[in-house]
């Protein structure tokens, strides 16, 4: 197909001239320009949606080089739902940005922010290991500026930590690619998955990628390097961090697992990943609760949160299909769930934090008072966080729990409700501070409107997943080389 | 004994020597060059194993290499920046120790 009539190096291009084009211009056009970018960025989303959707999953060599060479690309019904999903919190994160950072540092935010979108949706549509292994790095470079953008000293140590661990997990990574380039002679997704035969060579690449990448999705006990930078950062940074980037390396790891059929080889393997999920569910939990910052609290429900998507990898399992789907289906509408209830929720946490100019919990006093409109915003993203019914999170977590049942893992059902209860509590934790009332005269900044209502659509969104979790569980159902694989 | 072998023994080595020095040094630029050193040495086995026992040069992996190359220097530059600023605040060349995680 060529480039005019489809959307997928849109998706590319855009963005990328978009980070060359924002550097260039003078300042006072440079949000002008990116608002015209996130427009044609949304449509080529919407129209790529279209397109899988009616006629299957696309296809697609960058100017017409084949692979091996060529850089090829490819999108199905999964790869699709991340691009819409990247497309919306990206959108509601840049106009967040647009209202809450100065003229200066709005300026310079754009270029980071475009590098950011590009390379996610380079990842979402990579066809083989290496482009996946080049997007993640531009992804590490763009976070880890943005990260370092707060420009003060805790967030400049938080970069710099970031930046070695996720510099360590790609080296990891890209050795892995090596070996499996060695063994098998290949590194397009579709033909290494044809060709795959274990062997001592792949077993070791298949344990350097999976290290590489929990590393870089910050799975319990590599996490360290997470609350810091995701707590540290400017808030609409750590919108895009918590929902979207640790997405990528979760993406490309659920991708191997899947279409390499890890999990029918190595399901020992497969519940070491789910203890580690189970770790971080507990621990992040138990850690959220005794933060004392209202912005670590949200960091470390991200580590927990991390922890629930990691539970599918043990749930798949080659015996029993039906338990597989309802894994493979909760899994992706967790992470969808936790994608917007998240970003909401940091957005949320950032109002609170402007009103009070306090990041504390405690100078959050009378807060649901003064501010319902974006206590609410916080409250609705932690209902999905919970699992409360009606909500994203309840679906998935309802999901993985039949799952559970079915292939008769009920340990992992103990892990779930437990973490269910520890978010609660440190979520109710939360609200408490903002119900005290102190009788200390404060003086509060009011955000503007546009600012709450960016938070409150977004967490929205995500109790709105509880309503239509058939949509996007349809768009993961089509025809593509994830459901072949399933059992 | 194969040439590309001894590439690849070699660049399995430098990855150790790194990975060992990225762990024990507390200090950001020798943590830097041994990330540099991790990167060499998977470029060496990158071209060094797939190559091995052809007798061809494969261009495929060159390209790869020359990819990950630059990327790798892009990693230095930006490892360089923050560093650099680091000492410029806090007059250190090492972060502080984690004492809660």
């Amino acid at each position: 197909m060529n480039m005019i009539l489809s959307p997928i190096p849109w998706l590319l291009v855009i963005p990328l001239a978009g980070a060359t084009l924002t550097m260039l211009l003078p300042y006072h056009w440079r949000s002008a320009a990116s608002v015209v970018g996130i427009f044609t960025q949304l449509m080529a989303s919407v129209i790529l949606w279209y397109q899988v959707t009616h006629y299957g999953p696309q296809f697609y060599a960058m100017a017409d080089w084949q692979a091996p060479l060529g850089i090829s690309l490819r999108a199905d019904g999964l790869a699709t739902l991340f691009v819409l999903m990247s497309s919306l919190v990206a959108s509601a994160c840049a106009f967040y940005a647009h209202h809450y950072l100065s003229l200066h540092k709005r300026a310079n935010f754009w270029p980071l922010l475009w590098f950011l979108w590009a390379s996610l949706n380079g990842i979402w549509l990579a066809a083989d290991t290496f482009n996946l292994y080049v997007g993640l790095e531009l992804l590490t470079f763009a976070a880890v500026g943005l990260v370092a953008f707060a420009s003060d000293e805790r967030s400049l140590e938080a970069s710099i930590r970031y930046l070695y661990a996720a510099l360590l997990g790609s080296m990891a990574y890209l050795l892995g690619v090596a070996l499996l380039y060695g063994a098998q002679g290949t590194l397009a997704m579709d033909s290494l998955a044809e060709t795959w035969q274990w062997g001592p060579t792949t077993q070791v690449a298949v344990t350097l990628i999976l290290g590489g990448l929990l590393l870089k999705t910050a799975v319990f006990p590599l996490h360290t390097w997470l609350p810091p930078a995701h707590g540290g950062a400017l808030t609409p940074v750590s919108a895009l961090l918590s929902a979207l980037v640790i997405k990528a390396s979760f993406y490309i790891l659920l991708r191997f697992w899947i279409e390499f059929q890890i999990y029918q080889f190595l399901p020992s393997l497969s519940q070491l990943l789910g203890a580690l999920g189970a770790g971080a569910i507990l621990w992040g939990g138990w850690m959220a609760l005794r933060q004392t910052h209202l912005k670590m609290v949200v960091a470390y429900s991200t580590v927990a949160q991390i922890g629930y998507m990691t539970l599918m990898f043990p749930l798949l399992v080659a015996e029993n299909s039906e338990a597989s789907m309802l894994a493979y289906q909760g899994g992706i509408l967790m992470l969808l769930a936790h994608a917007f209830a998240k970003a909401g929720m940091f957005l949320a946490a950032g109002n609170l934090i402007f009103c009070t100019g306090k990041p504390d919990l405690v100078s959050l006093a009378g807060m649901s008072r003064y501010r319902p409109l974006n206590i609410f915003a916080f409250g609705l993203a932690g209902v999905s966080l919970m699992g409360l019914p009606p909500s994203g999170g309840f679906n998935a977590k309802w999901m993985l729990l039949q799952s559970s049942f079915m292939s008769g893992q009920w340990w992992w059902i103990v892990v779930l409700l437990l973490g269910s209860l520890l978010s609660a509590a440190y979520i109710f934790r939360v609200f408490a501070y903002t119900y005290q009332e102190t009788d200390a005269l404060d003086t509060y900044k009011r955000p503007r409107l546009s600012l709450e209502l960016i938070a409150l659509s977004l967490s929205g969104i995500s109790i709105l997943l509880g309503f239509a979790s058939l949509w996007p569980l349809e768009m993961i159902s089509l025809p593509g080389p994830v459901m072949e694989a399933l059992p | 004994m194969d040439t590309n072998l001894i590439f690849t023994l070699c660049g399995v080595g430098l990855c150790g020597l790194g990975f060992f020095g990225f762990i024990y040094h507390r200090h950001l630029l020798r943590r830097l060059i041994a990330f540099n050193l991790i990167g060499n040495g998977t470029f060496l086995v990158m071209v060094g194993f797939a190559q091995r026992g052809q007798g061809v040069t494969d261009h495929v992996i060159q390209a790869l290499v020359l990819t990950g190359i630059v990327v790798a220097v892009a990693a230095t530059a930006l490892g360089l920046v923050l560093i650099r600023r680091w000492f410029q605040l806090k007059g250190s060349t090492q972060l502080p120790e984690d004492d809660a995680s």
